[in-house]
């Protein structure tokens, strides 16, 4: 551990506040893209016509059911090779990482909301209806904020995954955390000290995801809705 | 006795999955009248409340509000005949996520426009007529169930609805928490709302209604004054539907309660 803080100090923690907004980069939109999928696929699941409601399920077994290298090896190898008619698509690393990551997020994340959605009982439909609520200030006003509250712990397990699980950016050849400190480790040969400080940052991200995820929980909270998480 | 018909329900069918849930239903009710359904679990009262607000639309018949049969086609008219028609569920169905207050006001805000200073006033008006004023803040996980019915119940009445429907409002309570249920259906009574309610609550009801309606397999297959069907002597399905229930809740008798009992 010889010079080890003027080592962390000089080489790592400049080449990782780099991978960091890379990383940052990546999760924020990859977190949204799932949260917008799966509020979507999830809602499609309880309250869509059979046949769309089936296809979301076929979309979740698949992304669910494969490994998410795999899943990125396919949206930046194996799609360009895919030709329909003259188009082929080539998705930049970054790209492959956003799409890769949102979709089996995603997958996930409806999950969370339809359980949310399946939990609240048809009778307060039934009672919003015989108040002459529409059935769109129903969803807007009893549905959601109910499946939300319901969902909220799920999906925020999720993002913290997402944060940790985006380091497979790297094995596409994106120069997230993980990348930048594999280059450095590989230059410099302080594994050690290199990957201690690596897993730090991803310790501090989750930590940072983990606090505003319990404020957003606890200003919800309501009795007979309290997080069962402990 | 000549009060004009608020509701008139005609010859409505319902079938569902090949089968007749109800047959050829027909029923009026007076202004601050109030109409009780009877039957064996099972006869079709749930599903003949439901058809008159078209919560579950009726195949067949018409549904007439103050004279005008209502278009069950029409989604701007339903949304209108589901503002004057109340109903009370058999559990209580609040909103989970809303205070009592909220719970009474949403649809005042959201239905009837009202701003929120004026539905917090009409929402609190209507909970201390229940008696549930000082739980305005309470969420339905902290009220018992005769609690949440009467916070239900205000919900309803905030609407100021022509007519309540009322489904089995005492069966999903504890046998304690029923008087206080019963006791607002009676000041609803005694104050003139028109009402239909379907309730196992015979002797309790005897004295209020106007027209007892004994439902068996998706027909009124009886229907008369509660004098008349709970007579001793009457041989009235009615009578000896309540006599078995008596007997089973073991309390004994099945007649009409005294006026002012509960
Ligand atoms: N959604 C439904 N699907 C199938 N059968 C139903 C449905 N709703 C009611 N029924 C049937 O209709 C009949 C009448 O039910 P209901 O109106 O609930 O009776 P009650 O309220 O008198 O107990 C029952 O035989 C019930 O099984
Ligand atoms: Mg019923």
């Amino acid at each position: 551990m010889d010079g080890f803080f003027s080592f962390a100090l000089d080489r790592i923690i400049p080449a990782l506040d780099a991978g960091l907004w890379t990383s940052i980069l990546l999760i924020v939109p990859a977190a949204l893209l799932g949260v917008f999928i799966g509020v979507s696929v999830g809602a499609v699941r309880v309250y869509g016509p059979r046949p769309l409601a089936r296809f979301c399920d076929g979309y979740v077994s698949l992304f669910r059911g494969t490994p998410l290298v795999v899943q990125l090896y396919f949206w930046y190898f194996a799609l360009p090779n895919i030709q329909i008619g003259d188009v082929a698509l080539v998705l930049s690393p970054m790209w492959a990482s956003i799409v890769g990551f949102g979709l089996c997020s995603g997958a996930y994340q409806s999950e969370y909301i339809r359980g949310g959605l399946l939990s609240i009982k048809r009778g307060q439909l039934r009672a919003a209806q015989a108040l002459g609520l529409t059935p769109l200030q129903t969803i807007s006003s009893i549905v959601m904020p109910q499946a939300f509250r319901r969902a909220l712990p799920g999906c925020g397990n999720e993002i913290i995954y997402l944060v940790k699980y985006s380091s497979l950016a790297s094995i596409i050849t994106v120069n997230d955390l993980t990348g930048m400190g594999r280059s450095l480790a590989k230059s410099s040969f302080r594994n050690t000290e290199v990957f201690v400080v690596v897993g730090l940052y991803y310790l501090a991200l989750v930590t940072v995801a983990a606090f505003v995820l319990r404020i957003v929980e606890k200003k919800l909270e309501i009795p007979g809705f309290e997080s069962k998480r402990d | 006795m000549d009060d004009p018909v608020i509701l008139r329900v005609e010859n409505v069918v319902k079938t569902i999955g090949g089968q007749r849930i109800l047959d050829d239903v027909s029923l009026s009710v007076k202004k601050g009248r109030l109409k009780v359904l009877i039957g064996p679990s099972g006869a079709g009262k749930s599903t003949l409340l439901a058809c008159i607000n078209f919560l579950s639309p009726p195949d067949s018949g018409t549904i007439s509000l103050d004279g005008v049969p209502v278009n069950g086609k029409s989604k701007k008219e339903l949304l209108a005949l589901r503002q004057q028609v109340g109903m009370i569920f058999q559990d209580f169905n609040l909103f989970d996520h809303l205070s009592t207050l909220d719970n009474v006001r949403v649809a005042l805000v959201k239905v009837k426009g009202l701003d929120k200073r004026a539905a917090t006033n009409r929402a609190m008006e209507e909970l201390a007529r229940v008696g549930l004023a000082d739980k305005a803040a309470l969420y339905p996980a902290q009220l018992s169930g005769g609690q949440k019915q009467r916070v239900s119940v205000a919900r309803a009445l905030a609407m100021d609805p022509k007519v309540l429907l009322l489904d089995e409002p005492t069966s999903a309570l504890d046998p304690e928490l029923i008087g206080e249920v019963l006791t607002v259906i009676r000041d609803l009574a005694d104050e003139g709302m028109t009402m239909v309610m379907a309730t196992h609550q015979i002797s309790f009801s005897a004295s209020l209604a106007d027209e007892f309606l004994f439902m068996e397999k998706g027909r009124i297959v009886e229907r008369g004054t509660p004098t008349t069907l709970l007579a001793r002597d009457s041989g009235s399905r009615t009578q000896s539907f309540c006599a078995k229930l008596s007997e089973l809740a073991g309390d004994g008798h099945c007649e009409l309660a005294p006026p002012s009992g509960a």
